[in-house]
């Protein structure tokens, strides 16, 4: 089952003839994904490796039953390509571009929650969503997954390569990972996933990844002590990071001596997590917790 | 982006919000020069650098003559301010701000930035300025009265009034405030700011609201619409490796430490930082090479790296995804050519043609030293900081 997507998700790349944009619609294809589409306004009749191009995200789910939206727009841009694809009645929309300005997403977050509360939005900035042997929705290297049983949660892209890696390495395969992004209006966050997580049969036991700035992992700690009933294994990246200074994801800053990775190792902890400090032990944590259950 | 509180107070009377009279000085002449021009005495001497603690740190001072104003001016400029925020290192003092006096009365607080929690702008309002809101927040949070912003209707007068009413402003300030409330939030939206902040906002012995400091951060993100603030940039506050950085397109921060690290991805680079201090050693810096580096990148962070003279190992921790180990590979290998590499360097690479990346690594002599895992690197890179 796994989360978010699997074998029968239909995707629409929304500029998909960019360069960034063709490169992995062809790598997704390439991996197994069902990419029905792609979309670059004044491109229709167009095709990139056979996949069809069209001007709009609504024709694309009109003519191919694209059910899933893939975004490569540049920043400027993006916000709108985000609301085009909701608006076209796709279900989960995931956003790659990085560079967003915060203001544009402003008004997105609430539009998708007030009209289309069913409708799932990953990113901006982030990996994707895989599952592994099924379908790879993003720009992580599929290669280095595995079908399993332990979910992926993270807002770091090459973390998630590094636990994933760590996990099959061990023979641990994946349900499904999931990036969630790097900047400060993410359009899903932990809480959400640890959810769908929780509800999903296939998944025993979840690696979350957070790292400094705001308060996503205090509030997913909260949430994972009244709702998850399965292990949960985080590792929090920045403890060294020195305070107001942006380590390079817009989201990751510790501003107003709040946002610590201190702080979210406590709260972490105290709803039951097990947490660990070296992100090299990640692999190990896992198998150690799988064959206690 | 920080600016300086001259440019944030250009900013704010544009939008004609009650900011004192003042001018920048970037040398003594031009100080006097603009204490005349102010024509009224006393007159405030304000360093300019991007932290908040300047007053505390003696970076703000009042004068009462132009022999006051020489003196001050000349003791600042070219000094370095060391603040709670700046850390014992300080920014350098490259100009001033020559403001015209104010006699307070009362002093409050003002800020909009985003509440992540919630996705909206948030405004944050206190009768208890001039402090640091932290401190307020920490040890009276009740003194802080808040807004949420829905963004799609943004903040209208009544919100506004709510807020000036619950300040408790003088009745006829309560209109003033009120629009002032709303054009700050104006100038966060339009100016796509990811944070203002008036601190303190002044109620003046002759009983008016007036602006005495004034913050303002924008968000790196939306400045591609904003030429006009790029162009307020002031290189001089970051380190001058960083600004190099920007140029090849690499972020880089520079920390204390003496192993440098040179990672793709942000959250792998503060990993690696994480790593080496869990094995006993102290990062250097942060530098992620992104996603899409070419040899030509690689080589520059090589360069730059190098050029902190306190680097005594190099610890290269990439995981191939969209980087392909084997680009990685020939960038270390030109970077070799064209840069003396005096220190060890550490590789640990995995993932996309990883066997090719580290045939390429051994073939080329380079005396390097690999290591399997994230955390072997580390160990070796504290190990090779050791044994120099």
């Amino acid at each position: 089952m796994a989360i978010l997507v699997n074998r029968n998700t239909k995707v629409v790349v929304q500029g998909i003839t960019g360069r960034e944009g063709s490169f992995h619609a062809i790598q997704c294809k390439a991996y197994g994904t069902q990419v029905v589409a792609g979309v670059t306004p004044g491109k229709k009749g167009e095709n990139v490796e056979g996949i069809p191009v069209f001007d709009s995200v609504n024709e694309a789910v009109k003519e191919m039953g694209a059910n899933c939206s893939l975004i490569f727009v540049p920043p400027p841009f993006a916000a709108d390509a985000i609301l085009e694809a909701v608006d076209a009645g796709i279900k989960t929309v995931i956003c790659i571009t990085e560079g967003i300005p915060v203001n544009d997403m402003l008004p997105v977050k609430q539009y998708i929650r007030k009209y289309y509360p069913e409708t799932v939005l990953i990113g901006p900035n982030c990996p994707g969503v895989i599952t592994p042997e099924e379908a790879k929705i993003g720009i992580m290297p599929g290669h280095i997954f595995r079908k399993g049983k332990v979910g992926i949660v993270s807002r770091s892209g090459t973390l998630t390569y590094e636990a994933a890696y760590q996990l099959t390495t061990r023979g641990i395969g994946q349900s499904t990972a999931v990036g969630i992004g790097g900047d400060p209006i993410p359009g899903t966050v932990f809480a959400d996933v640890l959810k769908w997580f929780q509800d999903d049969p296939e998944t025993e036991a979840v690696v979350m990844i957070g790292e400094i700035g705001g308060t996503a992992e205090e509030e997913a700690a909260e949430f994972i002590k009244s709702c998850v009933k399965k292990p949960v294994v985080a590792y929090i990246a920045g403890v060294t990071a020195p305070p107001g200074k942006r380590m390079g994801h817009a989201g990751a800053i510790i501003a107003g001596g709040k946002g610590t990775a201190a702080e979210k190792y406590r709260a972490l902890e105290s709803a039951g997590v097990i947490t660990v400090q070296n992100p090299s032990i990640i692999g190990e944590t896992v198998e150690r917790i799988l064959k206690e259950i | 982006m920080k600016v300086h509180e001259h440019q944030a107070k250009e900013i704010f009377r544009k939008y004609g919000l009650p900011v004192p009279r003042g001018y920048p000085a970037f040398d003594v002449k031009e100080a006097v020069e603009a204490a005349e021009q102010l024509g009224t005495w006393p007159v405030v001497v304000k360093a300019q650098i991007h932290s908040g603690g300047r007053g505390k740190a003696g970076g703000v001072k009042l004068a009462k003559s132009i022999e006051e104003v020489q003196q001050i001016a000349s003791e600042l400029l070219g000094k370095k301010l060391a603040t709670f925020q700046t850390g014992p290192e300080g920014l350098p003092v490259s100009r001033l701000y020559i403001e015209e006096g104010t006699a307070i009365d009362k002093e409050y607080y003002v800020a909009i930035t985003l509440d992540r929690s919630k996705s909206k702008p948030i405004i944050m309002v206190s009768a208890a300025g001039g402090m640091e809101i932290e401190e307020v927040a920490a040890t009276n949070p009740e003194a802080i009265i808040t807004h949420t912003v829905e963004p799609f209707i943004g903040l209208r007068s009544y919100h506004a009034r709510e807020l000036a009413l619950k300040l408790s402003l003088p009745k006829n300030l309560v209109n003033k405030a009120t629009s002032l409330f709303t054009t700050l939030y104006k100038l966060y939206i339009e100016l796509d700011a990811s944070m203002v902040e008036i601190n303190p906002l002044v109620l003046t012995k002759d009983g008016n609201l007036v602006v005495l400091d004034a913050k303002v951060d924008f968000d790196d993100n939306g400045l591609f619409r904003h030429p006009d603030i790029m162009d307020m940039d002031d290189p001089t506050q970051i380190s001058p490796l960083e600004v190099e950085a920007k140029k090849f397109n690499l972020n880089y921060i520079k920390l204390d430490g003496n192993i440098a690290c040179m990672v793709n991805g942000a959250g792998l680079a503060m990993s690696t930082m994480d790593t080496i201090k869990l094995a006993g050693g102290e990062p250097a810096n942060f530098l992620d090479v992104g996603g899409s580096a070419n040899a030509t990148q690689i080589a520059n962070a090589f360069k730059i790296i190098l050029s902190d003279p306190k680097v005594k190992a190099i610890f290269i921790n990439i995981f191939g995804g969209i980087l392909r180990c084997d680009r990685l590979a020939e960038g270390i290998i030109t970077a070799a050519k064209d840069v003396s590499i005096d220190v060890p360097v550490i590789v640990r690479m995995e993932g996309t043609n990883v066997e090719l990346g580290k045939k390429m690594l051994q073939e080329s002599g380079l005396p390097l030293i690999t290591a399997d895992t994230m955390w072997e690197g580390a160990l070796k890179a504290v190990e090779a900081t050791k044994r120099r």
